[in-house]
């Protein structure tokens, strides 16, 4: 009935914390479509890891889930029971971490690691069935079969990567959540590895979440971009009304300070520092480094809204 | 490639036995002290005289030990004799050997202290794993502070109020001895359930003193393994919390519990000492202490020898092992 692959509706996730919680990611809602490659920026700690792990319910104490939903099709996560919700896990979503560093446990090796994810998954394999699955799974992601008898510290840190796409497609996923997948690793192989991604993700007909902070790579890789800003989702919009036309201040600001071959000048940045998470004050989290802010965004939290088809914006400005 | 590998460790362990050797074969000479004249002399006295042939009767048993020749050629003979396997006669019990002496004792203190010690491991580590795991039963939390206090009570002391309450007061269990006086060893129930009866008090005041300590170190080692990247990715991946349990965090978390291990069974026979003291177990804790008080030279050598050669083999079990445990440790490397 939906049109939509996964939705996740007015999501707030908080810390707990002596001082008072924190709301790292406050009030976001966005929907997914099927196929559709969704990107997701902001500066570090402005939620977009911590929204990653409360989709897939994998948030732990201190932190919970304070309200919201998120429907997978026509599931509603936040109602199923443990054991159905991990059984969901990687067969219905899967997220693809930064792998690179310390995704893989060092002590398996790599087919051992994807043959439990298949076992416990309750999918039944003749032994040459799965070495047959786990050779496909490698080619599919463009490893050699031989990386399965492999420990992750033989491995580049592209072909870690790599490993960690094929344990995610394993089971066919719709959703592909990739955290930050290719942000430890050099441009050159960044290109190969987003490349694996998108081909894979385009073979199995996935919906694709990237979360990362870099508007170049988001520029050539998704459809459509949401921009987060101190755990609220500020401004989404197709990839291309965001590059030539930026509502939000503060997406303009991003866009602004790309480096640019046209452009000469130096390199704009903007002008202070994310605010701490503990102590936002009222209104517009971002009034205090905004160019355009005027009295009443100090006071009124601006709401997401519609302002033309597809595009929606938290601003009073906008 | 393997075989490269557990060549050269084993050459270590040769080599360590050998420093060793040429230590212990050193350091009591360099004390300028004369076992035979001093055991000699104090036999003497306890007759109430003081022999007049004792100068003949130092050099006829120096000779008959070797202890006239050059230090060299003593030096070699040593050498000769412990490659095979012999480590002279025990002074203070002439004309028992060293070697069959400590035969004697050794499965003594295997069987208390190699199984207390395998025991205290297994139910530490487990422990220590569930303490650190979100989803064990909440009354095991109840059992860390105990288990804390435990460790950090000396055992030889625990092992005296033990003996006091279960012994002494309640009179449950022999108080003294690896078995009954008057019974005689044999592969008999009877004789089994003795040596068990025996045993327990020792066994359960180490183990109640060694758990804790097992159990705080995978504890520690749990919770920072369970920070790991992969432990996340292991629960998006949907697996079973079994799985991620034994084969994410136990099988990482362990690795340096192993270690712990391989160094805790070197330590056998030396931590005996005090144990064996106390409970007058026939081991080779025991035997040392014994040796020891009688200024038995190359009783004392024969059982620190021991003890290192234990050491040394813990040692070169774990480091063939280890490559295997934690793949990160390559046998081709070092």
């Amino acid at each position: 009935m939906s049109a939509s692959v996964l939705r996740v509706e007015r999501l707030r996730v908080a810390y707990d914390h002596p001082l008072g919680a924190v709301c790292a990611v406050d009030d976001v809602s966005f929907s997914l479509r099927p196929r559709e490659r969704f990107g997701l920026v902001g500066e570090s700690g402005s939620g977009k890891s911590t929204m990653a792990l409360a989709i897939l319910r994998l948030i732990k104490p201190p932190g919970h889930i304070e309200a919201g939903a998120v429907w997978f099709e026509d599931t509603a996560l936040f109602s199923l029971t443990d054991e159905a919700m991990r059984g969901l896990r990687l067969a219905s979503i899967a997220m693809v971490p930064q792998g690179s560093m310390n995704a893989l446990n060092p002590v398996l090796r790599i087919r051992e690691q994807i043959r439990d994810a298949l076992a416990d998954h309750r999918e039944r394999l003749s032994r040459r069935e799965f070495a047959a699955r786990v050779c496909e799974l490698l080619t599919q992601v463009g490893l050699p079969g031989e990386v399965a008898d492999k420990y992750p510290h033989e491995l580049s840190g592209g072909m870690k990567q790599r490993a960690c796409i094929a344990i995610a497609i394993a089971l066919r996923p719709k959703v592909i959540i990739a955290d930050e997948p290719t942000s430890a690793l050099d441009v050159v192989v960044q290109q190969q590895v987003m490349e694996t991604l998108g081909h894979v993700q385009a073979e199995l007909g996935a919906a694709l979440i990237l979360i990362g902070h870099d508007m170049g790579l988001m520029a050539q890789f998704v459809d459509r971009l949401g921009i987060m800003y101190a755990g609220r989702l500020v401004e989404a919009a197709p990839i291309g009304e965001i590059i030539s036309a930026p509502r939000h201040p503060y997406t303009r600001m991003l866009i602004d300070s790309l480096p640019s071959l046209e452009r000469k000048t130096g390199l704009r940045g903007i002008p202070g520092l994310a605010p701490l998470m503990r102590d936002l004050r009222s209104g517009c989290a971002f009034h205090p480094r905004c160019r355009v802010a005027e009295a009443g965004c100090r006071t009124r939290k601006p709401a997401m809204r519609d302002i033309a088809d597809d595009i929606s914006v938290a601003c009073h400005r906008a | 490639m393997h075989a490269v590998y557990i060549v050269k460790r084993f050459g270590v362990f040769l080599l360590i036995v050998w420093i060793a050797a040429t230590l212990n074969f050193f350091l009591p000479r360099l004390s300028g002290e004369d076992p035979v004249r001093t055991k000699l002399l104090e036999e003497a006295s306890l007759g109430g005289y003081v022999h007049a042939g004792i100068d003949n009767m130092v050099r006829e048993y120096q000779q008959r030990f070797g202890l006239d020749k050059p230090l060299w050629r003593q030096y070699l003979t040593y050498l000769g004799q412990i490659s095979h396997g012999d480590l002279n006669y025990s002074i203070a019990n002439y004309p028992r050997t060293v070697v069959g002496m400590i035969t004697e004792a050794l499965p003594w203190t295997i069987g208390l202290l190699g199984v207390t010690t395998l025991f205290s491991f297994a139910a530490g580590t487990i422990l220590g794993a569930l303490l650190a795991w979100p989803r064990a039963p909440y009354w095991m939390r109840w059992l860390m502070p105990p288990l804390w206090a435990l460790h950090a009570i000396p055992f030889f002391l625990l092992g005296l109020v033990l003996s006091w309450l279960l012994a002494f007061k309640l009179q449950w269990l022999p108080i003294f001895g690896g078995y009954s006086a008057g019974a005689t060893p044999a592969l008999s129930w009877g004789f089994v359930f003795d040596v068990l009866r025996h045993a327990v008090l020792p066994a359960l005041s180490i183990v109640l003193v060694s758990v804790g300590g097992w159990a705080l170190a995978m504890r520690g080692m749990m919770i920072t393994t369970m920070g790991e990247d992969y432990i996340t990715f292991a629960e998006a991946k949907g697996l079973h919390s079994a799985t991620i349990f034994t084969r994410y965090c136990i099988r990482n978390a362990i690795l340096p519990q192993t270690t712990g291990l391989a160094l805790a069974l070197g330590q056998i026979l030396s931590g005996a000492v005090l144990v064996e003291a106390i409970f007058g177990y026939p081991g080779i804790g025991a035997l040392l202490f014994q040796a020891i008080e009688e200024n038995d030279f190359f009783l004392i050598q024969g059982i620190v020898f021991t003890v290192i050669v234990a050491l040394g083999f813990a040692t070169f079990v774990l480091d063939v092992i280890y490559p295997w445990l934690d793949p990160r440790i390559s046998y081709s490397q070092s």
